[in-house]
């Protein structure tokens, strides 16, 4: 059974080849990290695979399942969830809603039984909420449940981005630069999270990222893109130490 | 300052935040019921407040929590309106059948406008519901059979189930019980998944999608719900004013529908009520101190002899009865409320409260946001 899978992907913007031709597979519980310079193409990767963007060429598969030209929503349905490198959340909600908003995928209830708040939407809700706050403790969110989100730090709003991809129990999650803008203990904290994500609750992280300390602390594999393009793949270390990427990196 | 200490999730859900809360809406409501005793001759503009209320409550459905917002509201109240007085006058149908008709109908209006509105964002959404009421004011205008065309149409007392509501006491209460039922059904609504999925939208459509919100169905369903409840609030207007003629629906009344989000404060139930308050007596306002204003300023200028006073007061009279006085005060509110309180009547309303259960140690910058210069950069 194919888990994830990237088959021949190529994006193009106009005449800019974006991504080209790429191809790779995600195994069931691993953490596959995408890394390379700027502009090589990651985010657009993701954006691909979250289906945002329209791939010029090539095919996803998920769990056997060709994802290549379904809406963006029923990315979420299948049980993939994303985070992004710039934080998206919603901003004048409370850290509760937006997790709450995570739980979307398992909405069971008509629009017709909301409207009168019957009982079973009411049962439903406390499920959700009782999810919600598993996470909550997993990511250690307690004081910041009611605030809104324009008034918390930048680090928080990374965890609480962490937390809502959580709430919609991915079978994969894709994690955009989790790092990105965060101090060093933040990111420190985030290499734990993305350990026990992988490790406590088994679910498969694809993320892309630009620390490399975070990427040899929770990678399993590393993909080194350049312009578009695969150079290499292996562990972390490996990557590191294969000219083609040192030469990407650093020029010459 | 009273902390709620919360001891289950059941509290997060409920309607009133603890039972003091509950108590001073049980208050308001006994307030509500008495009124009409208490000042019989201002019944009418109170209905008015009413049904306004939940015209309000609509577009803040849309405006305040979708992020859609729309110039074509007026549109949506005309259609109830009429659509009521044909089902209940012309074809005889009974009122709440009638109504539920009525109201079925701008539904479906609503979804017709709001399918286009899809592929549209921001200010392209609002001109295009604005072309939309344009064009249906024409259609009240010209579709003779059924609206009246340019004569109008007068519309009888409501009668539900047999009884004939004359007074204007029992149209009072008509529309408080419509109110009140809107307000529930929209908290309800807002509770649960779909309201989560309709404030998602606001603030970040990408992300809503990617957490599995189909931005299709949820925008529609917004323009759909709140149509629906605009064109209950017009059958209730159709009773109100009595008369329908295409003249009342135009473009004015829809930025008087906006106005009301706006200075009551966008993203608030709360807010819908105060700005249906403020734009539906500030006429009957307008009106009284166009009666006694010039007297008063005579008054206090006849210190400078009696003819300096009569001059004044013909003077303040003269200016109170110009005819644009009306849109200009409406304007001139909008403009300061967008300058000085974004946040409308109830972000003000907040903000006193927190002064004085924090007195002495309010800080204005309690409110002030953080500017964020990481603005994150929109995908599309």
């Amino acid at each position: 059974m194919t888990f994830f899978a990237v088959d021949a992907l190529s994006m193009e913007f106009g005449g800019i080849r974006a991504v080209d031709c790429v191809s790779f597979t995600v195994e069931p519980g691993e953490v596959f990290t995408i890394i390379g310079p700027n502009g090589a193409g990651k985010t657009t990767i993701f954006n691909l695979v979250s289906r945002i963007y329209d791939p010029t060429d090539g095919r996803l598969i998920f769990l056997d399942e060709d994802i290549t030209r379904l809406p963006p929503h029923k990315i979420a349905e299948r049980g993939i969830a994303r985070t992004f490198q710039n934080i998206e959340l919603f901003e004048h909600a409370t850290v509760l809603q937006n997790l709450l908003l995570g739980r979307h995928v398992h909405k069971r209830t008509l629009f017709i039984e909301e409207l009168l708040f019957l009982p079973k939407v009411r049962r439903l809700e406390l499920k959700h909420r009782e999810a919600v706050e598993r996470v909550i403790d997993f990511l250690d969110l307690q004081p910041h449940r009611d605030s809104l989100i324009v008034n918390l730090p930048y680090g928080v709003r990374k965890v609480v981005e962490l937390a809502r991809a959580l709430s919609t129990e991915p079978k994969l999650l894709l994690l955009d630069e989790p790092s990105s803008g965060l101090n060093v203990e933040e990111t420190d904290d985030m290499a734990f999270w993305i350990q026990d994500i992988k490790e406590l609750l088994g679910i498969t992280v694809l993320m892309v990222e630009h620390d490399m300390r975070l990427v040899s602390a929770v990678s399993d594999r590393v993909l080194a893109l350049d312009y578009g393009r695969p150079i290499a793949v292996g562990t972390a270390g490996e990557v590191q130490a294969d000219p083609e990427v040192i030469r990407a990196y650093l020029g010459g | 300052m009273r902390f709620v200490f919360k001891t289950t999730y059941q509290q997060d859900l409920a309607l009133f935040r603890d039972k003091f809360q509950r108590d001073w809406y049980l208050a308001l409501m006994a307030c509500l019921l008495v009124l009409p005793m208490l000042l019989p001759e201002y019944l009418v503009d109170f209905s008015l407040v009413l049904i306004f209320g939940l015209c309000a409550l609509s577009l803040m459905v849309l405006a305040g929590f979708t992020g859609l917002v729309s110039l074509g509201h007026a549109a949506f109240l005309g259609i109830g309106a009429y659509a009521h007085v044909y089902f209940s006058q012309d074809l005889g149908l009974p009122w709440i059948l009638s109504v539920a008709l009525a109201t079925g109908l701008t539904a479906a209006v609503g979804v017709l406008v709001g399918t286009p509105a899809l592929r549209m964002t921001g200010i392209y959404l609002t001109i295009a519901t604005l072309a939309f009421a344009l064009i249906i004011q024409e259609v009240f205008n010209r579709w003779d059979a059924v609206t009246g065309g340019l004569r109008g149409k007068a519309v009888e007392k409501p009668v539900i189930f047999g009884v004939a509501l004359h007074s204007d006491a029992a149209f009072y209460f008509l529309c408080l019980a419509f109110l009140v039922g809107g307000l529930w059904i929209t908290r309800n609504v807002l509770r649960a998944p779909t309201g989560r999925a309709w404030v998602a939208i606001r603030d970040s459509e990408i992300a809503a999608q990617s957490m599995g919100v189909n931005l299709a169905v949820y925008k529609t369903m917004a323009f759909a719900c709140s149509a629906a409840m605009t064109g209950t609030a017009g059958a209730l207007f159709a009773h109100q004013v009595g008369f329908l003629a295409p003249d009342i629906f135009t473009v004015l009344l829809s930025i008087q529908f906006l106005l009301m989000v706006v200075v009551g404060g966008l993203g608030s139930l709360h807010g819908a009520i105060y700005g249906a308050i403020c734009v539906a007596l500030l006429p009957v306002l307008i009106s009284e101190a166009r009666d006694r204003v010039p007297d008063w300023f005579g008054q206090l200028f006849g210190v400078f002899g009696k003819s300096a006073g009569l001059a004044v007061a013909a003077a303040v009279d003269r200016f109170v009865k110009q005819p644009g006085l009306e849109p200009g005060i409406f304007g001139l509110i909008l403009v300061l409320f967008i300058l000085f309180e974004p946040q409308g009547i109830y972000g003000r309303w907040v903000k006193v409260k927190l002064y004085f259960s924090l007195f002495p140690l309010y800080k204005r910058a309690t409110f002030a946001r953080q500017k964020s210069y990481m603005k994150s950069e929109r995908l599309r």
